[in-house]
């Protein structure tokens, strides 16, 4: 479990960022909290000549809460997301979600930005930005450009980042309505056999409108639009949630793997939705 | 010296027998400051690692060390064709079978060593590793032991005979290429007659998955030959300090003063630590030829996927019963995996460990077992993880198995049970597998256990909770799982129990200070189950001096007494009982200078608390200080000066701690997910020299336990690859997932143990497994469920719902 040799830089600003990958090109990568990366080096799986560390640069950790939306530094760790008292009024989910991340060692490291940049499908904060509709914010030698989440994932550990690009923040529109954020695992400290993020306006007792996305049942997030249309203009009655079941199931696509087989998965996967989707109609 | 004390306080200030006096290890280990091998940093260290097979069986047809040896730091990369000159390419195990230190032309097991990278530090090594050139030919695998037995394909070409023909192995007839041995126990045609005759017959096959001990340091030493003066000191994480001594001295040809070898703090061992491993071998061999001390520390994956996992016993039984329940009769048949080599730890005469333990807490009359060990591809083991000796194999299959019948009798299987127990006046009990129980008192603990937890009302709770389900109010169902363990430990008697041919006795030696203080050294050594805390406990109350003021000391084999090590529970029953003995003879020389000092006759004082008194003169004493301060300063006619002793015990029988659990298990139909309501632990060990030590063990054991049974295993895929080589997979529980404990006792010491006591650190491991178990299996018994396997991790207990129709 010992990496390959690297060379580690420390720069002070975003421009000493993006030269190092400039110059150093796919033979370099940032780091944020390391907590994915450093595994991937220790294991092999990850050769990274060039190590950028992150920390050092200004500008990444802030938690603004606007009035129309909410911008989360890259480097805001999990940790500062459960403790920021403006983000458990504005967006309740985040907490309830960052909870359910690993174990809180690994949360006064592991930063928003490394979670949702990794591309690894076992992470939780990319189905939730996807659910939340968030905006990723990226800075490369040619300037910045925003990418909305539900288009950010194409495979397992490929994103629409290109390799000198940096994710400067994440913004996310100002939520609305009851949250849920559902997830299974094994132990503490465990990815997700299955997880769900809902959030649901309730308008007189009609849904108004319904976000969904599922965390590790296919090689990306999965936001599923279809299981959203079923609950939309309903009491959100058992026959809708079935349908909403039935509309994510026809969009995801589990593997097995040691946490189990596809039936196992697809099955808890309802079941998980389904919770989820009743914790936050309840709330909404 | 005025004397204002009240005995009980006397007492009460040696800290002795019964107190739960506060470790004294955790001050340093509280503290980060513990000493264990990789903390271990000697001038001009090297290090060394191994390169692995990736493949579970393959002819290896070259290796190319030449890259390797170009990394700086790299200096030396050792293959068996190095070792092979020195007769150090294989080795001895423990169970009479030889292992390969380095891949010698072929690989058995994934992650098996194959060449061994020495460099100046562990960074270069693992360069090296990477640069290491094998090529592999691959052979087809086989990870499945009743394959195995039909197989052409020969896995221990080593183990045939030229003409193709299977000659005997260390354990008698071999009857394919890939059997290691058959082991019988009991009668087995009364036994078939018994099965044939009975109202009723419950059978059952079981698969006990093979799991590991995982302790949290990983296995290591560190190698330094001195040449100027010919010794080797082997710092290592060993079980067995002195045995390693001796085996590295019949295996390398060094003479044994010349070997020390210490184990230091030791984070764990649970079985994993007590076997001989290549790292150990190829680390003295690498410091023999650079001349420098060298260290080789396994990593995580390194200890999962190579040393001695445990378990993997495949287990099909017959158990017979009147119409009543009265049970007449047990047969086991077991198909051992053992992996690419049979380095199982059991003493000699067992290769199936204490597994004839099976007929457990029960009365039966006729039993018969008879167990085959088989070659398969993978890692070698079979250790006992928390038990002495295969004996958490066999009460999770009679635990089973009682379970079954209930189900067959149609009966609740606490009462049948109770109607089963061996009675307190039957011991000592003679079992028909061979052991005779030494102490127990079955149904006083059964009762309390089952009073204390409201059974009667916990049955009623599941049934209506069975109707709820039914009607569509709840999809949760409730488990009630029931265990009543027998364990047999403190190994043991030398007449029957030896490893390597060394009889497992055990030692202490003491000597007191003239001030009144002590040290005490033994052959055992603790990985955490705090043995300088306790055996300081069992001295004070044996020789009256304050357990503060006694010093206990193991692990160096240069100052130590020759002892067998610490595992299957057998500490206190064997160096606890040599403590005691050593103790007392402390005591009756310090009667001879007490009467000397006190002008009487030795007769005529006696041992009271923390002195010797004139009888019936109380007044008139002496303080064990004032004796032992004596023992240096005056010449006392016929009595050698000092104050010593040393004693070897052999211990007439093993110990039979036993308990009662009862574990409530909430479970989610839909999702698979266990909740552990509630886990009462009746524990009875004998004597309780620390109740506080105690309840730790229990806790402790019970977590592996808990581990174990919901989700832990070492799983294989078809090519023998492991699946679950990492924390991520292999699952450790956190405080997140364990339940609070309720712990109970009685106690029914052992009769032939100095001061009663029977072990304790394995007990809750032993009984708690089944008892998880139990408690998922009985959620679902309404339903039809008879068995299920092991591990009851989320996907297997959701199975279990699904096949019996649970689901939408
Ligand atoms: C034991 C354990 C359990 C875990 N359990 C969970 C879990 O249940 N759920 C979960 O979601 N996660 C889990 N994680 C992962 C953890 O949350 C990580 O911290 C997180 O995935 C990555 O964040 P990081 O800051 O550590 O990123 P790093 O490891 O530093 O980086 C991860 C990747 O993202 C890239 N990257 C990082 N920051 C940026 C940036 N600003 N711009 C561009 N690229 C960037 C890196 O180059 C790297 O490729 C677990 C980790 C561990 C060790």
């Amino acid at each position: 479990m010992i990496p390959a040799a690297f060379e580690y830089y420390r720069p002070k600003d975003m421009e000493g960022v993006l030269s190092l990958l400039a110059e150093h090109g796919d033979e370099a990568r940032v780091m944020a909290g390391g907590h994915s990366l450093i595994p991937m080096m220790k294991l092999r799986m990850a050769d990274v000549p060039h190590l950028i560390d992150l920390q050092d640069v200004g500008g990444l950790s802030d938690i603004e809460v606007g009035t129309d939306s909410i911008r989360i530094g890259a480097m805001v760790t999990q940790s500062d997301i459960i403790t920021h008292e403006g983000l458990a009024t504005a967006a309740p989910i985040l907490r309830e979600a960052a909870l359910q991340i690993a174990d809180p060692q690994v949360r006064y490291m592991g930063t928003v930005g490394g979670n949702v940049a990794n591309g690894d499908p076992g992470n939780d904060m990319p189905g939730l930005m996807q659910c939340l509709d968030a905006t990723f914010h990226l800075i490369g030698a040619d300037g910045t450009r925003d990418v909305p989440a539900r288009d950010f994932y194409e495979a397992a550990y490929m994103t629409a980042r290109e390799d000198e690009e940096v994710l400067t923040a994440v913004t996310i529109p100002l939520l609305k309505g009851g949250h849920a954020y559902e997830k299974q695992k094994r132990k503490i400290g465990d990815y997700a056999t299955a997880a769900a993020a809902v959030q649901i306006v309730n308008e007189g007792g009609t849904c108004a409108a319904a976000s969904i996305a599922m965390t590790n049942l296919s090689d990306t997030p999965i936001y599923s639009q279809a299981a959203c249309d079923a609950l939309v203009g309903t009491s959100v009655d058992d026959s809708a949630i079935k349908a909403a079941m039935a509309a994510m199931l026809g969009d995801i696509d589990p593997s097995e793997d040691n946490r189990g087989p596809v039936a196992f998965k697809k099955h808890v996967a309802g079941i998980i939705l389904r919770r989820a989707i009743e914790r936050a109609w309840s709330r909404a | 010296m005025k004397d204002e004390i009240t005995r009980d306080e006397r007492v009460d200030n040696l800290k002795g027998m019964g107190c739960s006096r506060k470790r004294v290890e955790d001050a340093r280990f509280t503290q980060g400051k513990g000493n264990y091998v990789d903390d271990i940093k000697l001038d001009g260290m090297l290090f060394g690692d191994f390169v692995r097979s990736p493949y579970a069986h393959a002819r290896i047809t070259s290796i190319n060390t030449e890259e390797a040896l170009k990394v700086p730091g790299v200096l030396a990369v050792l293959t068996a064709a190095d070792l092979e000159p020195l007769g150090l390419h294989w080795m001895p195990t423990l169970a009479g079978d030889k292992q390969m230190v380095l891949a010698d032309g072929k690989v058995l097991f994934q992650g098996q060593e194959v060449a061994f990278v020495v460099a100046e530090d562990r960074y270069a090594a693992a360069d090296g590793i990477e640069l290491v050139e094998v090529e592999y030919e691959e052979l087809p695998v086989i990870v499945d032991p009743f394959e195995a037995l039909q197989s052409d394909v020969v896995l221990r070409e080593d183990l045939v005979a030229e003409d193709g023909s299977v000659p005997d192995g260390a354990h008698g007839a071999r009857k394919h290429p890939n059997h290691i041995f058959t082991w019988e126990a009991g009668d087995k045609d009364p036994t078939d007659q018994v099965i044939a005759e009975a109202d009723v017959v419950a059978t059952e096959s079981m698969y006990y998955h093979r799991t590991h001990p995982c302790p949290l340091e990983t296995c290591g030493c560190v190698a330094s030959m001195d040449k100027v003066n010919g010794k080797l000191t082997l710092w290592g994480t060993f079980q067995a300090p002195h045995a390693i001594r001796t085996v590295v001295s019949l295996i390398s040809g060094i003479e044994e003063h010349n070997i020390r070898v210490i184990s230091p703090d030791i984070g764990g061992g649970f079985g994993n630590k007590v076997g001989a491993y290549p790292g150990y071998v190829c680390s003295v061999v690498a410091s023999i030829v650079t001349g420098k001390p060298v260290k080789w520390i396994e990593d995580r994956m390194d200890n999962l996927m190579t040393t001695a996992f445990a378990r993997d016993y495949h287990m099909t039984g017959k158990i017979a019963a009147t119409k009543e329940g009265k049970i007449t009769g047990l047969h086991c048949q077991v198909v051992a995996d053992h992996g690419g080599f049979d380095a199982c730890a059991d003493p000699t005469k067992f290769p199936a460990g204490f597994m004839n333990i099976c007929t457990g807490s029960y009365d039966i009359p006729t039993a018969y077992l008879e167990v085959d060990g088989v070659y398969t591809n993978k890692a070698p083991g079979g250790v006992s993880y928390r038990c002495s000796f295969r004996v958490t194999e066999a009460v999770y299959f009679i635990e089973r198995m009682i379970e079954v019948l209930a189900i067959e009798l149609n009966m609740d299987a606490a009462e049948l049970r109770r109607m089963n127990f061996i009675k307190k006046e039957q011991f000592p009990y003679k079992a028909a597998l061979g052991w005779e129980y030494d102490s127990g008192d079955y149904h006083t603990a059964w009762d309390k256990a089952l009073e204390t937890v409201d059974y009667a009302g916990l049955r009623a709770e599941q049934a209506q909770r069975v109707e709820d389900f039914k009607a569509g109010k709840t999809r949760s169902l409730m488990g009630i799982g029931l265990s009543f363990f027998t364990e047999i430990v403190g190994a043991g008697p030398v007449k029957n129990c030896d490893i390597l041919g060394l009889g497992m006795f055990d030692s202490c030696e003491i000597r007191i200070h003239p001030t009144g203080s002590a040290i005490a050294r033994l052959g055992t050594i603790s990985q955490g189950q705090g043995h300088a805390t306790t055996f300081a406990q069992i001295l004070a109350t044996e020789i009256g001096l304050p357990a503060d003021s006694i010093t206990i000391e193991e692990g160096d084999t240069d100052t130590a007494p020759y002892g067998l090590g610490t595992y299957g529970s057998r500490s206190t029953p064997v160096a606890g009982a040599a403590t005691a003995m050593a103790g007392r003879k402390i005591r009756a020389k310090a009667q001879m200078i007490a009467a000397y000092l006190l002008e009487v006759h030795d007769n005529d004082v006696e041992f009271d608390v923390d002195r010797f008194v004139v009888k019936g003169a109380p007044e008139r004493f002496k303080t064990m200080k004032e004796v032992a301060f004596a023992a240096y300063n005056q010449a006392i006619p016929g009595l050698e000066p000092g104050l010593e002793a040393v004693s070897y015990y052999d211990p007439p029988n093993m110990t039979y701690p036993f308990g009662a659990y009862v574990c409530v298990m909430d479970i989610d139909v839909d999702t698979g997910v266990p909740d552990i309501r509630r886990f009462y632990a009746l524990d009875d060990c004998g004597t309780r020299i620390n109740p506080m030590i105690i309840e730790g063990q229990v806790h402790g054991g019970l977590t592996e336990a808990l581990a174990v049974s919901l989700g832990q295993e070492i799983a294989y895929d078809d090519m023998g690859n492991v699946k679950t080589g990492t924390l991520m997979d292999f699952f450790l529980p956190t405080a997140w997932e364990v339940p609070n404990y309720e712990t109970d006792h009685t106690v029914t010491p052992s009769p032939h143990h100095p001061i009663g006591a029977k072990g304790v650190g394995e007990s809750p491991h032993v009984g708690g497994v089944p008892c998880f178990s139990n408690a998922v299996q009985d959620a679902f018994r309404p339903f039809g469920n008879r068995h299920t396997n092991m591990p009851h991790d989320h996907w297997r207990i959701w199975k279990t719902a699904n096949e019996l129709g649970l689901h939408e």
